[in-house]
């Protein structure tokens, strides 16, 4: 039998225990595990889908828009400041022409200059159907947010012009949804489709499928791995634009659990570090075992939003503010929701800059509010008979049952008789742009869709104005009001920040004193995560800021 | 063999042409809108107009049929609305997955149920038969997505065993890194066909000891174990076509359990699918699916035919 050289194998266990012992242990990395609601990976390909969810996790993560949201106060309402544009400001003699300067020394994570050619070819492939990269996929989501915007083009190398289709001073807000992914890394993989596609449209389609799987864009993090439906794994960009911000976190995993009991227990379990949206039966037993739950009040509204068609009883603002005064939302906070939700007193709260000061204060008085009835001609032996469109569940609709519920019964004391006809969330969505004539309406004459209220057309604008009737957009209720229209209109033509805040200000006062909606709720966004996370900031947005966070 | 094979090749063929119609239509008849995932209810009715010729769904429903067909004969199954991925690669990582969940959970189930059913079936009204029917029992009548939950709770988060959700660290390796991602998910899966091939072999082996060839042959002397063989080879067909029934149910995938485990099956990705009324998603899902299904359905007549020459006659 062969026997083993023993010099050669002390040898070679010297050299592994050397190599083993006294190496220096190298810096662990620093990960970050989260449970997404979302049941897949938002889109990655610079526009994202599911929402703000999407826009959170793979928008303002990897992309950045020419203007950005301010997240780095738990205090102050989040407002526009300089993204990848530096200063901007509307043409003097042409208010449909603004000028952006863009910031310098942004690269892309594949390398690549940021510069004025790379903002023309973002806008063009969501506007331009004739350009190359024109991706039908990315324009719904986008157009939509930035609807006055038409054309750009490159004044030099770090400066654009951008042309609305008439004077808008919402433009700089609705930019920070354009998300610029970099041209260069588009190129480069369009190049690698096979020539043996021809079709310029296929050969877009397969050059936008690689670039979701190879991002590219100036974000703070950057893309490491992505299984599509399963993880995905972003890394922190070193060479980021803004050192104060450049992630203290190496690694970043975001993973979608759709499920809330399924995230709640991998959270217990220790399998992530941080999940979205909590089971609230589950907070007790999470904050029990050391866990911190973040919150703060979010730019969402819950509501009830009025018809106003013929024949609504809606029309009586008496009805509208007894209703308003007849909701005891603390009682809905403490004992429905565990304390996750904000009343709502208007679509805006005090301190907000587009509050405004409303003469109605929307409170719990129900004696007011019964009053207020009599005077409308009800009682309790004449109640007004009420219909309202819900869902069972939905993005943002926070317990619509429970909450409708809660609603139904308070407005009972009221002389309200209410009816609750629960559609399946979708189909409430469609509908919701149909408007209370369509037969989809049923004869309901509320109608309970939750919104976003993070920029003032999509929190008032499209409410409010008559020109926003259906089909056009979400004036479900076919509002008309002149002063609403004016006031609208004001807003579109107040350039100075200042004057826009104060043009806001009016609009959403007038709305209050007008009781337009019944505000319910405003959403907290609870997230609950590991106490071994630090320095975490959750701001007064749908958004939030992973960089300044640390890994204990 | 061959012709009966060819047989039922051919009446599998309108079949599926009928599977791949209702799956196209049925996603139709639900309300809402297509494009709700990449339209927002605030566009406008321009943009939506435009969004609507640029996926083809302002085409008459016949049209957008045929070249749905024509594109599915040719293994493209579009492309999803959502996410702008390949549905046929979407729906073939899903199947990759409730494949690998549906065998191991089909080995637990099937063994077990088998080994109970024998159990219960050969020693019928003892305390034997007792223990076995209770356990099938529980098994069918248990909802699963709550085991499930249970199963969590236990091995999870009390006792850390395992992980709650996921499918593990990315791409699937048969290694414990991923395995420990299975267990729970797949026990949760095998307890309702364990409990339906329990009780089904429990009443085929009662049936069968109670016929008279089994008098007859224990009456020639055989032993328990030559007995046993008789029984199992008389029970082997209806058993292959209840356990290929729920094989099929298991391969399709469970919206609930793969939705408790965040396990990205085609459940999931039904799961997913419906609540973004991604239509390309939706319909090319359930036509594999349904597809698998008439497939399976095929290899247990053959199977049984192979097995059972009566079968292949009749």
């Amino acid at each position: 039998m062969r026997q083993p050289d023993l010099a050669r194998l002390g040898g070679a266990l010297f050299l592994a225990g050397m190599l083993a012992g006294p190496m220096p242990a190298a810096r662990a990395e620093s990960v970050v595990r989260i449970g997404m609601t979302a049941a897949d990976i938002p889109r990655t390909l610079g526009q994202p889908d599911q929402g703000f969810e999407g826009n959170r996790f793979t928008g303002n993560t990897m992309y950045e828009g020419l203007t950005l949201w301010d997240l780095s106060s738990a205090d102050k309402p989040s407002v526009i400041i300089p993204g990848l544009a530096t200063e901007w400001a509307p043409d003097a003699a042409d208010k449909t022409k603004w000028v952006f300067k863009l910031r310098p020394g942004v690269k892309f994570h594949d390398g690549s200059d940021f510069d004025a050619d790379a903002v023309v070819w973002n806008v063009e492939k969501v506007l331009k159907q004739d350009a190359p990269h024109f991706d039908p996929s990315q324009v719904g989501v986008t157009a939509s947010r930035m609807p006055s915007l038409r054309s750009t083009k490159a004044i030099d190398k770090m400066t654009v012009e951008l042309t609305t289709a008439a004077p808008d001073a919402l433009l700089p807000i609705n930019l920070a949804n354009l998300f610029m992914a970099s041209p260069a890394q588009w190129k480069k993989l369009e190049a690698a489709v096979p020539a043996s596609v021809t079709d310029p449209k296929e050969r877009a389609k397969q050059a936008w499928a690689a670039f979701a799987g190879s991002a590219s864009g100036t974000g703070a993090w950057k893309m490491d791995k992505f299984v599509p439906r399963e993880r995905l794994e972003l890394v922190k960009n070193a060479g980021y634009w803004d050192a104060k911000r450049v992630p203290k976190v190496d690694r970043l995993v975001l993973l979608p659990m759709p499920e809330a009991n399924a995230r709640t227990a991998a959270l217990l379990s220790g399998q992530v570090e941080w999940i979205e949206n909590p089971a609230p039966d589950a907070l007790p037993q999470i904050k029990q075992r050391g866990f911190v739950i973040q919150a703060n009040e979010q730019p969402h509204v819950w509501p009830w939003q009025f018809s106003r068609i013929e024949g609504s009883p809606w029309n009586d603002i008496r009805v509208r503010k007894a209703a308003n005064l007849c909701i005891d939302r603390d009682g809905m906070k403490d004992g429905l929701l565990g304390g996750l939700m904000v009343p709502a007193t208007g679509t805006f709260e005090p301190g907000h800059p587009w509050r405004g000061n409303p003469k109605f204060a929307i409170k719990y008085d129900p004696d007011a509010a019964r009053k207020l009835m009599q005077e409308a001609g009800f009682s309790a032996d004449k109640k007004l008979k009420v219909k309202t469109q819900t869902s069972a569940s939905g993005s943002g609709q926070m317990l619509p049952i429970p909450m409708n519920e809660f609603i139904q019964q308070s407005l009972a004391e009221c002389f309200f008789d209410v009816e609750l006809d629960v559609i399946e969330w979708n189909t409430l969505f469609t509908n919701w742009r149909k408007g209370a004539k369509d037969d989809s309406a049923r004869g309901a004459n509320a109608t309970n869709v939750t919104y976003a209220a993070m920029d003032p057309f999509f929190a008032m604008i499209r409410f409010l104005d008559s020109k926003m009737a259906p089909p056009v957009s979400n004036n479900w209720g076919f509002i008309n009001e002149p002063e609403y229209d004016k006031l609208a209109a004001d807003v579109r033509v107040a350039f100075e920040p200042a004057a826009r805040d104060k043009a806001l200000a009016a609009l959403h006062e007038r709305s209050v004193d007008e009781a337009a909606f019944l505000w319910v709720a405003h959403d907290v966004g609870p997230r609950a995560m590991s106490p071994k996370i630090k320095g975490f900031v959750q701001p007064k947005s749908w958004f939030v800021d992973f960089s300044t966070m640390t890994l204990e | 063999m061959l012709a009966f094979i060819l047989k039922r090749l051919l009446l599998v063929l309108p079949v599926v042409l009928a599977v791949s119609l209702v799956c196209f239509l049925l996603v139709y008849i639900a309300p809402g809108d297509p494009l709700i995932s990449v339209l927002p209810p605030d566009a406008s009715a321009e943009l939506a107009e435009q969004m609507r010729r640029a996926y083809g769904f302002d085409r008459p429903l016949p049209v957008q049929f045929g070249i749905w067909l024509w594109k599915a004969l040719h293994g493209d199954l579009g492309t999803s609305i959502a996410t702008g991925r390949a549905v046929a690669d979407e729906v073939a990582r899903a199947v990759g997955n409730t494949l690998r969940l549906a065998a191991v959970a089909s080995v637990l189930g099937f063994s077990f149920g088998l080994l109970f059913g024998f159990l219960a079936g050969y020693f019928r009204d003892t305390w034997v038969d007792r223990l076995v029917t209770t356990i099938s029992i529980a098994g069918v009548s248990t909802p699963h997505y709550w085991l499930g939950m249970v199963l969590v709770i236990i091995f999870s988060v009390q006792l850390g065993w395992l992980p709650a959700v996921g499918a593990g660290p990315g791409g699937w390796a048969w290694d414990w890194e991923h395995l420990q991602f299975l267990i729970l998910p797949a026990i949760t899966m095998s307890v309702i066909p364990m409990g339906i091939v329990t009780r089904t072999v429990r009443a085929l082996v009662g049936d069968i000891l109670s016929q008279e060839f089994v008098l007859a042959l224990r009456a020639k002397g055989l032993g328990e174990g030559r007995v046993f063989a008789h029984v199992a080879k008389n029970a082997t067909p209806t058993a292959v076509a209840v356990m290929g029934l729920q094989l099929g149910y298991l391969l399709g995938g469970s919206i609930l359990i793969e939705t408790v485990f965040s396990w990205p099956g085609t459940g999931f990705l039904l799961n997913a699918a419906i609540f973004q009324r991604d239509l390309p998603l939706l319909q090319g899902t359930i036509l594999v699916l349904a597809l698998f299904f008439v497939f399976l359905n095929l290899m247990v007549d053959v199977l049984q035919a192979a097995i059972d020459p009566r079968i292949k006659r009749s």
